[in-house]
């Protein structure tokens, strides 16, 4: 039942209320007090109202929500920087909520790296004696730290600035120590709240990219915390959608594209570059039976419409055919397809 | 209505009994317990009598280059390390020398004491809000009572000489000492606290890696003030046979010499002056990283 890998996280039943004596008011809101309700009669914050989510080990799930959905509230559960107030959270299985004193801190060494919005370097050290905070407090030998946390500031581009003092770099450098630093632990489960919403957006998107790349080959359980839909939806292989503390929409970025809950989803999305997140197994014409022509170029399914367009574009035909996971063809898709499904002239077809 | 003119207080016979009574049961802890009490100073006291001693025997030489150069490490600034040297110069050409040494002695000895004792306390203080709450008025008293006050159940105790008077130098001169290390840790930035928190420190890494090396601005300028406090209790210290600068002033005030008060008097504002612009000038040096910023 439970995903047993490294670094697989269960939230379960999440509540958490915020005041001077949440245990009191948690069974009232089970049973489905408001939020405004709550706040108004009792003077108590409803900070997350039964939050479930699966993360799968090696995975990106990113929660995107607006300032006080309590997205930030929530990844603080999964170190638990916040004890919440009734519900599980199970990382590798083992519910962090439950841990003693002694196997938090153990918990926090070993299985978890986070990186924070406002950066959170201590200025006192430089750069190299930030990267190696981490493997410092687990104890570990200072010369081999040292060797691991060169190895980390060369991987995320800061080779020659071991030696310089935070408030010396610009944001997004600074934010590249706090992510070797995260990454230097070598823990499984990478927490990333806001990480990059303090960055000026070229930067951010060299971020995502770096993120992307060193995903490719660490396979790290990501949680990362945005109020930006172009980031959730880049990054995200799930995306979780906030609000008051509600979750009110989970799945793929196709999902939250094509199929938003709700209007205040679908407004989110409007604007978003469908193209590049809906991918062209969702708009193609199956197959029934017969092969497609010879003489169209194939895409994988799991391209994007705006890749399949690039490529249809490039050819005469004016249609590709479809190849799944296997090689196989699947489906045929026109240029008349994706340019519809890019502008979103008629609903789509679901798969 | 004798009430509404006279305030109506304690009837004279029990009040003197009460003071009577608290006085001769000081006064029998004193004789039961002074013994006691004083071996327990006496690390202090060989403390004491041996940092003078250095510093009044050593060559005067010597002990300019040794102020010389800490104050070199200290400030990194020949102006500083300039004056420094002016200022000695004058008080040993005006003939004030050893009792120079002599307050330098019981300053340092003093502001060891208060950091010893006060960086603890002020660091409980910002770890436990009930602490805080007991701890506050106790450091209100101990800056407004006015000094002679507790110099006498001191004295009872422990007599004259410079162990009673270390006592009342460093009641007086501490409490900036722990006000500032409890604030200078509760304004550690609560993002970079959470950060520590969140790679698993434990409370003492978090204390020693991270909130003592961000308060010690302001605990360097808790230990400026307590040297700036401990100079100003010289003169009272005196009073009960603390050797030093002290001394002259009091006897110039009994026998109206101004020129002699006015000199030692200028002596102690010159070593003031010293230790502020040292201490000042390194708790800058800690700073500097914070301040340079890029671009």
């Amino acid at each position: 039942m439970a995903d047993r890998a490294a670094g697989g996280i269960q939230i379960r039943n999440l509540y958490k209320i915020f005041g001077s004596d949440p245990q009191a008011y948690i069974d009232a809101v089970k049973a489905g007090m408001t939020k405004a309700e709550l706040n108004e009669k009792h003077g108590h914050i409803l900070g997350l109202r039964d939050i479930n989510i699966e993360i799968p080990s090696g995975t990106i799930q990113v929660i995107m929500g607006l300032s006080g959905s309590g997205k930030s509230t929530l990844i603080r559960h999964i170190n638990r920087l916040i004890d919440p107030t009734a519900g599980e959270v199970l990382v590798d299985g083992t519910d962090v909520v439950k841990m003693t004193e002694a196997e938090l801190l153990s918990f926090r060494r070993q299985q978890t790296g986070m990186v924070f919005q406002k950066f959170a370097l201590l200025p006192h050290r430089n750069v190299l004696d930030n990267t190696l905070y981490g493997l410092e407090v687990r104890g570990i030998d200072r010369q081999k730290g040292i060797d691991t946390a060169m190895r980390w500031l060369d991987r995320v581009g800061l080779k020659g600035f071991e030696q310089k003092y935070p408030n010396q770099l610009s944001g997004g450098m600074q934010q590249r120590v706090g992510l070797a630093r995260a990454l230097a632990n070598d823990a499984p489960v990478l927490l990333m709240d806001e990480a990059y919403s303090a960055l000026d957006p070229l930067i951010r998107t060299d971020m995502q990219t770096m993120l992307l790349e060193l995903q490719k080959e660490l396979h790290k359980t990501v949680v990362f915390i945005t109020h930006d839909l172009d980031e959730a939806l880049r990054l995200g292989d799930q995306i979780a959608i906030l609000r008051d503390g509600e979750i009110i929409q989970q799945g793929s970025s196709q999902d939250i594209v094509l199929r938003p809950a709700d209007d205040y989803v679908a407004n989110f999305v409007k604007e978003v570059n469908r193209g590049r997140f809906i991918h062209v197994d969702a708009v193609m014409a199956p197959f029934s039976g017969s092969a497609g022509p010879d003489d169209q170029p194939a895409i994988p399914a799991e391209a994007t419409i705006e890749e399949a367009a690039r490529v249809v574009m490039a050819h005469p035909a004016g249609s590709a055919t479809v190849r799944g996971k296997d090689g196989k063809a699947i489906g045929v898709v026109s240029l008349r397809d994706l340019t519809a499904a890019m502008v979103k002239a008629e609903p789509v077809a679901t798969r | 209505m004798d009430w509404l003119v006279e305030f109506p207080h304690m009837n004279d016979d029990s009040l003197r009994a009460l003071k009577k009574t608290i006085d001769e049961g000081f006064r029998g802890f004193t004789r039961s317990h002074g013994d006691t009490i004083e071996a327990l100073f006496s690390p202090l006291k060989f403390f004491l009598i041996h940092s003078e001693r250095i510093m009044v025997e050593a060559p005067w030489p010597i002990v300019t280059a040794v102020i010389l150069a800490i104050a070199w490490i200290g400030s990194r600034s020949w102006r500083i390390v300039l004056g420094c040297l002016v200022t000695l110069l004058a008080i040993g050409f005006f003939g004030m020398w050893e009792d120079t040494m002599r307050t330098i002695s019981m300053i340092f000895v003093c502001t060891l004491l208060a950091v010893v004792i006060g960086i603890p306390i002020g660091i409980l203080m910002s770890r436990s809000e009930r602490f805080r709450r007991v701890m506050n008025p106790i450091l209100d008293v101990m800056q407004t009572m006015p000094s002679f006050v507790y110099l006498i159940p001191v004295v009872m105790l422990l007599g004259i000489g410079k162990v009673p008077g270390l006592i009342a130098v460093v009641i007086y001169a501490i409490p900036p000492m722990i006000r500032l290390t409890d604030l200078g840790i509760r304004l550690v930035d609560k993002d970079v606290l959470e950060a520590a928190d969140a790679f698993g420190s434990s409370n003492w890494q978090k204390l020693t890696k991270v909130q003592l090396p961000l308060a010690l601005p302001t605990v360097m300028a808790g230990i400026n003030q307590t040297i700036m406090m401990a100079l100003a209790m010289v003169v009272v210290a005196s009073m009960i046979g603390v050797q030093g600068l002290g001394q002259p002033v009091l006897k110039a005030i009994a026998n109206q010499y101004f020129t002699l008060g006015l000199f030692n008097g200028f002596a102690i504002v010159g070593i003031a002056i010293m230790f502020d612009r040292v201490s000042q000038a390194y708790g800058k040096r800690l700073q500097q990283h914070r301040e340079v910023t890029h671009g």
